[in-house]
């Protein structure tokens, strides 16, 4: 019978089906940080449980990290807490630990990859949505909850009914200034934030097939806002390329076994799939967000659209276009920005900053710009100044921070202030999300770059 | 056991007539940072129901004293975005034990499963009923009863039935939980284990 990727993938690690029930699913591996995992420490002591294979946990600190100044002692008494239980759970069940200033620390998602930790075909779990990035390598990757934490704790398994499949086709030559980001917001734009909810989404098509890995993980990063559990993408030669001779992937004849493996991850040309849209990429433009969910976006150069025009309550719309502080009909180019924030684990690796040194490269950060350029890892960090992007960026008027989640969700101090207008390059636009009161547009680096530059939201294409 | 049984719950309604609420909005990520489950409760939609002076916002909903009860009515795609658990714990902790809407985000409904928090998903229709039947009479009483996967609104006796997987209700209505179940196949998961080439 004719499978698709996803099924043959999650078929592999089911253990036990449940009767009207989940499925007992097998994790391969578990990323855990410091603010998803104290509780589900807690938990296992609570009931006596061990943690099953503590090799195939691995824990880095980054939701609530500093970004400046991480070689002195983090200011907050309750961040420093969070930090010290990853620590010491790490410690305590031989768990391995990438604190703060370890060289190997960063963003959950950017330092999977970096690691060899994501591998095609596997199962990778994490206390964090975003986990759908994984999903770029062939891997079914998602995010849980605590106390499914605990589960992979103590059993190595999750109880989960399995996801309906979805593909998203996408062909053509995607045009000047379009980044994969400007892909998937386009797709979220078209399905609404709860348009794939139920659905594990297959990425097929030209586009995809000719991005890069970096590119595919921004794309399989945003599956979870439009409320699919996760997304994945046939591994080819790209992905073993990337994968081959990191630090915790197959080696010798391991690996020429799990190439056999990997080879036959694809989906069968006569698959079916319990529902299919197709997009013309070529249609694609720089995209935006002008609203608080990341579905409210729209290719740049277009007004606002009116609150009939739009699927869903008028109400919710007009709420959301209240708290931005913007009105139906408005053009989006020439408003007026405050901050600009590259990062995070949806354009926080070094193809992002490359794009962003492509447009401020010889030019000036706008005086009316607060910027935070921060890298997904140490490692991305050192490519940076490997590369030579930080001379570009310093030359720019530009710093670059140290590694973390850091203005995604602000829990440590890279907050924007109430009312401040930002554009960014994360994943989400919630009211709020960047700091109480805080207004986000969401945008590829292209997009924040020429921003960052002119003061006012613009058009890449313009710089180009 | 896990959390206490839910079988019928039988209470006011406090609603929330809102579309795509996220998670953020349920508990701000700066609310994240305790090591253990209490208090969360607290802040519970802070955000919508605190100035930034801490004062309350007379005109939100959790402010007016009209309304209460055990059961939240939000709007549609209730529950979007992150996966923090915590966003469940909020919900629990404030004292509600079921939250009705027309459609959930995944992983928060998955969520709340996991910790005694009951999702109820009921058609549009429904939900309008459910939300002008509490407008107009904030007394008005909604019954839930698990066994019969059934919804009632008692002062019109209007009545849904609603989904939950077998195993899933099973949990509910004694206090289980997965970790309960996955404890008891050591065995099989590490015979399991050994087939991994990862
Ligand atoms: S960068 Fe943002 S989305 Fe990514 S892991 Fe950190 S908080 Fe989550």
């Amino acid at each position: 019978m004719s499978t698709t990727l996803f099924d043959k993938v999650w078929d592999a690690h089911v253990i036990r089906k449940i009767k009207d029930g989940p499925d007992v699913f097998f994790i391969d591996r578990h990323l855990i940080h410091e603010v998803t995992s104290p509780v589900a420490f807690l938990g296992l002591k609570s009931r006596n449980n061990t943690v099953l294979y503590p090799e195939r946990t691995f824990a880095t600190a980054d939701h609530n990290t500093p970004t400046i100044n991480q070689h002195l002692p983090v200011e907050d008494p309750l961040s420093v807490n969070q930090l010290k239980a990853l620590e010491e759970n790490a410690a305590e069940w031989g768990i391995s630990h990438w604190g703060l200033g370890h060289q190997k620390n960063g963003i959950v998602h950017v330092v999977g990859p970096e690691n060899g930790i994501t591998l095609p075909g596997a199962t990778i779990v994490c206390g964090d949505s975003h986990t759908s990035t994984h999903g770029a390598f062939g891997a079914i990757a998602f995010g849980i909850g605590t106390s499914e934490v605990e589960m992979v704790l103590s059993s190595q398994c999750i109880m989960q009914p399995k996801p309906q499949k979805m593909r998203i086709n996408v062909n053509g030559k995607l045009g000047l200034g379009v980044t994969p980001k400007d892909v998937a917001l386009f797709i979220i734009s078209q399905l609404t934030t709860s348009g794939a909810t139920g659905y594990f989404v297959e990425y097929a098509g030209d586009v995809f097939r000719n991005m890069t890995m970096e590119g595919r993980m921004t794309v399989c990063n945003l599956s979870i806002e439009m409320g699919a559990r996760g997304g994945i993408i046939a591994p080819d030669q790209k992905t073993f390329d990337y994968v081959k001779g990191r630090l915790y992937a197959p080696k010798g004849a391991d690996w020429d076994k799990a190439m056999t493996y990997w080879e036959t991850l694809s989906t069968d040309d006569d698959a079916v799939f319990d529902k299919e849209f197709t997009f013309d990429g070529s249609a694609i433009e720089p995209m935006i967000t002008y609203g608080t969910n990341p579905g409210m976006g729209t290719g740049i150069s277009n007004n606002i659209p009116n609150a009939e025009e739009v699927e869903g309550g008028i109400d919710s719309y007009k709420k959301s276009l209240n708290y931005m502080g913007f009105a139906e009909g408005d053009t989006m180019i020439g408003k007026k920005v405050d901050y600009v924030f590259i990062g995070s684990c949806t354009n926080g690796r070094i193809e992002d900053f490359r794009a962003f040194a492509s447009i401020v490269k010889g030019r000036k950060k706008a005086e009316n710009i607060t910027a935070w350029l921060v890298p997904g890892s140490h490692v991305v960090e050192a490519d940076i100044k490997k590369e030579g992007l930080l001379d570009i960026f310093t030359e720019a008027g530009f710093a670059l921070r140290e590694p973390g989640c850091s203005a995604c969700l602000a829990m440590n101090d890279d907050k924007v202030p109430v009312g401040k207008l930002a554009v960014s390059t994360s994943n989400r636009n919630f009211e709020g999300r960047q700091g109480p009161g805080s207004r986000t547009i969401l945008a590829s680096p292209l997009v924040a770059a020429a921003t960052a530059v002119t003061g006012v939201l613009t058009d890449p294409r313009t710089l180009l | 056991m896990a959390y206490d049984k839910f079988q019928i719950l039988k209470s006011t309604a406090v609603p929330l007539p809102i579309e795509n609420v996220d998670t953020d909005q349920i508990i701000p990520a700066r609310f994240l940072k305790a090591t253990e489950r209490v208090g969360f409760g607290d802040n519970l939609f802070r955000d919508w129901r605190y100035n930034p002076d801490n004062s309350p916002k007379e005109q939100f909903v959790l402010n007016n004293p009209i309304y209460k009860g055990k059961i939240l009515v939000g709007g549609r795609n209730f529950g979007s975005g992150s996966s923090r658990e915590h966003a469940a714990w909020a919900v629990y902790d404030y004292g509600f034990r079921c939250v009705v809407s027309s459609f959930f985000a995944d992983i928060f409904r998955g969520n709340c499963l996991n910790i005694g928090v009951l999702p109820v998903q009921v058609s549009a229709g429904f939900l309008d009923k459910i939300f002008k039947a509490v407008e107009a009479n904030p007394e008005t009483e909604i019954e839930i009863n698990l066994s019969t996967q059934t919804i009632t609104i008692l002062a019109s006796g209007e009545k849904e039935s609603f989904d939950i997987n077998d195993y899933k209700k099973e949990n509910m209505l004694n206090g289980y939980d997965d970790i309960d179940y996955l404890t008891k196949m050591t065995t099989e998961i590490k015979a399991f284990a050994k087939t991994r080439p990862f």
